[in-house]
């Protein structure tokens, strides 16, 4: 359990909302795509108008069943929609269609790892569907705002934590498994930037050993892991000074600033939340069969934990390897597409976190974008196993790789890189070495053993780092004993 | 049964409308009228009773995922009151809610 | 007899033997409203371009014998039905300058099937009222009595077909707003089984009881009528999957053996003896005609009032948030900020008893609130429900006074939300059953109708159809129309 200032631990719930990637909207048939220009993708009913009504899009069940699969959660049926009423303008009804009692998903929990590479089990409590609301501009209007209803209607799931979260580093873990999950689902691309993920902090503040929860407040407007932390531990803080002034904490809605770090209340009326939440009558309650649900687990991927087992067992890989390679659903596929061509899981997994990662990074591209294919790299890695090239002159054969886009054997060929294996060509370089260096070969032999590595430094320079390192070692070892 | 002078203006500014200080005496007392007709209530039996929310024993139909609705924004915010580059305006929103 | 004499089923018949055109027929209603319905306030808009048009085409489709159903009929729909281009006002301020983007799946049903729309009908604000006393558009007349009121909240729809400007007329249901003015205007008035009309395009009030049907002059007429009205909607969730039988084909049956319900408990009420001698007159019809009379318990329905002024409000007050003034509709003049814009728009937009009922349903959804009113009646209705679940197993429908009294006169009741809300005693249990009811004429008092009710069970329009008409084959009540002048 972390401890803060000393005596006190941190109390977090994470409500986090999953953009779903449909095709249309959650009650209408209109089009989900981003960045349509302002209300070309809000028909009458995402409007609003008298008299529409909401239909169903079968696709959210689908991918509600797996989620709740993939956080080991009950799946309700039936489940039933309400209204959640308040009035602004991005909500065009005055109610957003959501899930009171009975959500789909329900009494789930995720393994989290944390860093010292122990597991934390946080619960699920709920996972419930409900429409996005529209956007708000506020600039280019004197004094008015102008809405935009594309997004008013969007689908997507609500997860909420149980308060077992207790620390911004568990916290991180804990979001960055259910981005993991939903893009492994493909339920959603789960950009925070972008706004298909966002997760809001509820937070409280109790010394250690108490039993009894504190107030907690919720902190909003944080679109990045980093800044989920940042503010979380901001607000800890905040909760543990104020009190520790003998100031007692307000139950409020906080928004978080990135720039100044800092959190601050939300200016709203006091009983402006009585959300007033009732069976949605326009809706009848959905009976998710035995057989839609088994079908749709059918269809459910391998998901990251299953495959990061199952690359410690089949790939003999070490768990922060295999970690690392199952959190990606892209990365994983890739990794496994290298060894099936290279053949050796280990150097493929080096290779894909060394230097791969190293030229993404630096050119901020997705391992879908990558310059180099699976495939490819699969062929160097084989290059090296079968000694055609050494380790060392296979991380040149890379980076011409990555510039030219040519193929292993074409770059090989084309630059010579073979590696020399000939034995009687390194016996007669390691020859002339020696020959060519008759004082540390005096002093090699009368006890200076360091030296050695100076031999082979001589050696691979005469080879212009084309001579089997190993060979070497040994013809040398055998010449240095005459 | 009796409302509250604070209750009324909570549930005004609630349901957003406007009481005028003139109708209010008389609009509390109609409302205490019609909250004395539930009193009815209390003497029903329902503990075991489910609440129905719907008069058909039915599920809900889906429809498939698919895009059948096109643009319509030049008819829709035709009788838009106040309408600019194709977003609706209204008084500057100062904070977000949900 | 004068064409506006003849009942829809036989203006059809008339239409399709060549004895006059749609065009002579829509003529003779529009010229009618002009004359007529200035004083009795039965229309909010008059379409007569179009259905001039319309008329038109109905007439060359019958000609090239391609006539459709009900090709040619000049109906007008209730302004609760969306109308695409044309003013669809609600009968309220907040939709007075409304011009509907797309029409209602009952308007697009009735005109794929041929018919002529004159035009929107008058009606309480939001479906709100029992007396037609509470549109923006001004109050509609009775017109057997112009000092009296219509019933509500279809008022309009009943006045004009009562004072014979249309053939027939689309209507809603949600506690009565159907029968009781058929009722009060000596019509028959069908609400169908919940689910059986498309929601769609009409505008709602209370949606888990709103049903939209039919006032006509008529069994017969009101069965035509509906039949093309109903059917499935993907469009609507609530709306049945259900095939839509041919309502007319046993309505010349005879029912002899067809067993009638009488609640106790509406028998027990303290009713004038106008009231109680033409529910006595009818049910002995019934008795002539072959029914088997019984005596039924409905012992929960006295809690049906309460139970429809929560549930009602409560819906409403949600249905009808998304009225701000920010994507249509009224808006208030000059908003300072947000909250101003909200407020005064609903203040300025919405009547008097469309505010009672959005703030008391406000109130019982409210924290604190929300178990022991909402919740409650939640309950309470299932125990209303279960009673006519019990009680046809025993007979096959219920029949009961459609209204406490005849018409009262205009203001009577306006004052008095709670006397106006008892209007609907026999008429509110069937919508939060969610049962099929008609209201046909039984009578007549002082120069205004009566009117009795059956309640059938689910999905049985049909038998509905057939024992009223049966009723009106054996009497003339129905075919009583007023003067008018």
């Amino acid at each position: 359990m972390t401890v803060f200032n000393e005596s006190w631990e941190a109390v977090i719930g994470l409500e986090i909302h999953v953009q779903l990637a449909t095709n249309s909207k959650l009650f209408s048939g209109a089009s989900t795509n981003f960045g349509a220009l302002p209300n070309t993708q809000a028909c009458n009913i995402d409007l609003a108008m008298p008299g529409v009504l909401p239909v169903l899009n079968e696709e959210v069940l689908k991918m509600a069943v797996k989620l709740g699969k993939a956080l080991n959660a009950n799946i309700n049926s039936p489940t039933s929609f309400a209204r959640k009423n308040y009035f602004y303008p991005d909500l065009p009804k005055g109610y957003q269609i959501s899930q009171m009692d009975k959500p789909i998903v329900e009494d789930g929990f995720l393994d989290i790892e944390l860093e010292d590479g122990s597991t934390k089990r946080i619960g699920v409590t709920r996972a419930h569907l409900e429409e996005d609301a529209g956007k708000s501009l506020h600039e280019d209007f004197e004094g008015k705002s102008g809405i935009d209803l594309n997004r008013s209607g969007t689908p997507l799931i609500e997860i909420v934590s149980e308060p077992e979260i207790n620390s911004p580093e568990e916290a991180v873990a804990y979001l960055k498994s259910i981005h993991s999950i939903i893009r492994y689902l493909e339920i959603s691309d789960g950009n925070m930037a972008e706004g298909s993920m966002r997760c809001d902090a509820n937070v409280s503040v109790r010394k250690v050993g108490s039993d009894e929860l504190g107030t907690r407040t919720e902190t909003k407007n944080v679109n990045s892991f980093r800044f989920v932390e940042k503010a979380i531990q901001y607000e800890i803080e905040r909760q543990i000074s104020e009190i520790e002034s003998g100031n007692t904490i307000t139950q409020e809605t906080r928004l978080y600033n990135s720039q100044a770090n800092t959190t601050r209340p939300m200016r709203t009326k006091e009983y402006a939340n009585d959300y007033r939440y009732f069976p949605e009558p326009d809706l009848l309650p959905v009976v998710l069969e035995d057989s839609f649900i088994k079908k749709t687990l059918e269809q459910m991927p391998e998901m990251p934990n299953e495959k990061k087992l199952r690359f410690v067992n089949e790939y003999d890989l070490s768990e922060y390897d295999a970690s690392l390679l199952a959190a990606d659903r892209d990365l994983a596929n890739y990794f496994e597409e290298v060894t099936g061509e290279s053949k050796s899981a280990k150097l493929s997994a080096n290779w894909i976190m060394g230097e791969l990662s190293a030229e993404l990074n630096k050119e901020n591209l997705n391992i879908l974008n990558s310059k180099i294919s699976a495939k490819q790299l699969g062929q160097l890695i084989k290059r090296i196993e079968d000694s055609t090239i050494s380790g060392k002159i296979a991380k040149e054969v890379f980076e011409k790789m990555w510039s030219s886009g040519n193929e292993v054997d074409t770059i090989i060929e084309k630059e010579g890189m073979q590696q020399v294996t000939d034995l009687s060509e390194i016996e007669s370089m390691v020859s002339k070495v020696i020959d060519e260096n008759p004082d540390q070969l005096k002093q090699y032999l009368s006890g200076k053993d360091r030296l050695f590595g100076f031999f082979v430094g001589q050696v691979m320079k005469e080879s212009q780092g084309k001579a089997n390192p190993a060979q070497v070692n040994e013809i040398l070892k055998e010449k240095l004993k005459e | 049964m009796a409302l509250s002078d604070k209750e009324l203006k909570e549930i005004a500014y609630l349901a957003r409308i406007n009481i005028d200080k003139d109708s209010f005496p008389s609009l509390k007392g109609e409302l205490e009228q019609i909250l004395d007709l539930f009193e009815k209530l209390n003497s029903a039996e329902t503990n075991e009773v489910e609440a129905m929310s719907h008069p058909l024993n039915l599920s809900q139909p889906t429809r498939p995922d698919e895009v059948t609705e096109e643009d319509q924004r030049e008819k829709l915010q035709e009788t838009a009151p106040s309408v600019q580059s194709g977003l609706f305006l209204v008084p500057k929103v100062i904070e977000g809610e949900d | 007899m004068k064409l506006h004499e003849l009942s829809l089923k036989e203006q059809l018949n008339g239409l399709k033997e060549g004895s006059f055109s749609s065009t002579e027929l829509t003529k003779h209603y529009l010229d009618r409203i002009s004359s007529f319905d200035k004083e009795l306030n039965s229309f909010i808009t008059v379409t007569e371009e179009s259905a001039l048009n319309q008329a038109k085409e109905s007439d060359e489709r019958y000609k090239s014998n391609k006539a459709l159903p009900l090709d040619g009929i000049p109906i007008a729909h209730k302004d609760i039905f969306c109308t695409e281009d044309i003013l669809t006002t609600c009968g309220s301020k907040m939709l007075s300058n409304f011009k509907a983007p797309y029409s209602a799946s009952v308007v697009n049903n009735l005109s794929s099937d041929g018919v002529v729309v004159l035009g929107k009908t008058n009606m309480d604000e939001f479906a709100m009222g029992s007396s037609n006393e509470t549109s923006f558009f001004g109050p509609v007349k009775n017109p057997w009595n112009k000092k009296y009121v219509p019933g509500g909240s279809s008022g309009g729809s009943a006045a004009c077909v009562s004072a014979q400007l249309a053939s027939a007329a689309t209507a809603t249901d949600t506690g009565g707003s159907i029968r009781q003015p058929a009722a009060l205007c000596g019509l028959t008035g069908i609400k169908p089984t919940y689910g059986r009309v498309s929601r769609y395009g009409m505008i709602a009030f209370a949606s888990s009881l709103d049903q939209g049907g039919v006032l006509a002059r008529s069994a017969e007429d009101s069965a035509i009528l509906l039949e093309s009205m109903s059917g499935h909607d993907p469009k609507d969730s609530t709306s049945l999957n259900e095939d839509v039988p041919n309502f007319l084909e046993n309505i010349d049956s005879p029912i002899k053996g067809m067993k009638i319900g009488l609640p106790k408990e509406f028998f027990e009420r303290d009713l004038p003896n106008h009231v109680k001698s033409s529910t006595k007159e009818a049910i002995e019809t019934y008795k002539d005609l072959g029914a088997e009379i019984h005596e039924i318990s409905l012992p929960n329905v006295d809690l049906s009032l309460p139970v429809y002024y929560i549930i009602a409000p409560a819906e409403c007050s949600a249905n009808l948030s998304r009225y701000d003034g920010v994507r249509y509709g009224y808006r208030c003049e000059d908003p300072k900020d947000l909250e101003d814009l909200y407020m005064r728009t609903r203040e300025e937009g919405f009547g008097s008893e469309v505010k009672r009922r959005i703030l008391i349903g406000t109130y019982a959804l409210s924290a604190g609130y929300y178990d022991a009113y909402y919740l409650k009646a939640q309950k309470c209705r299932r125990l209303v429900a279960n009673d006519f679940t019990e009680a046809f197993k025993s007979v096959d429908l219920i029949l009961s006074p459609t209204t406490p009294d005849t018409s009262f006169k205009a203001g009577e009741k306006s004052d008095d939300p709670i006397e106006m809300y008892l209007q609907d005693i026999f008429t509110i249990p069937a919508n939060l059953a969610g049962l099929p009811g008609i209201s046909f004429p039984c009578g007549s008092h002082e120069g205004l109708p009566l009117g009795v009710q059956l309640v059938g069970n689910s999905l049985k329009e049909a038998q509905l159809f057939q024992a009223a008409h049966q009723f009106q084959e054996a009497t003339d009540w129905h075919k009583n129309l007023p003067e008018v002048k």
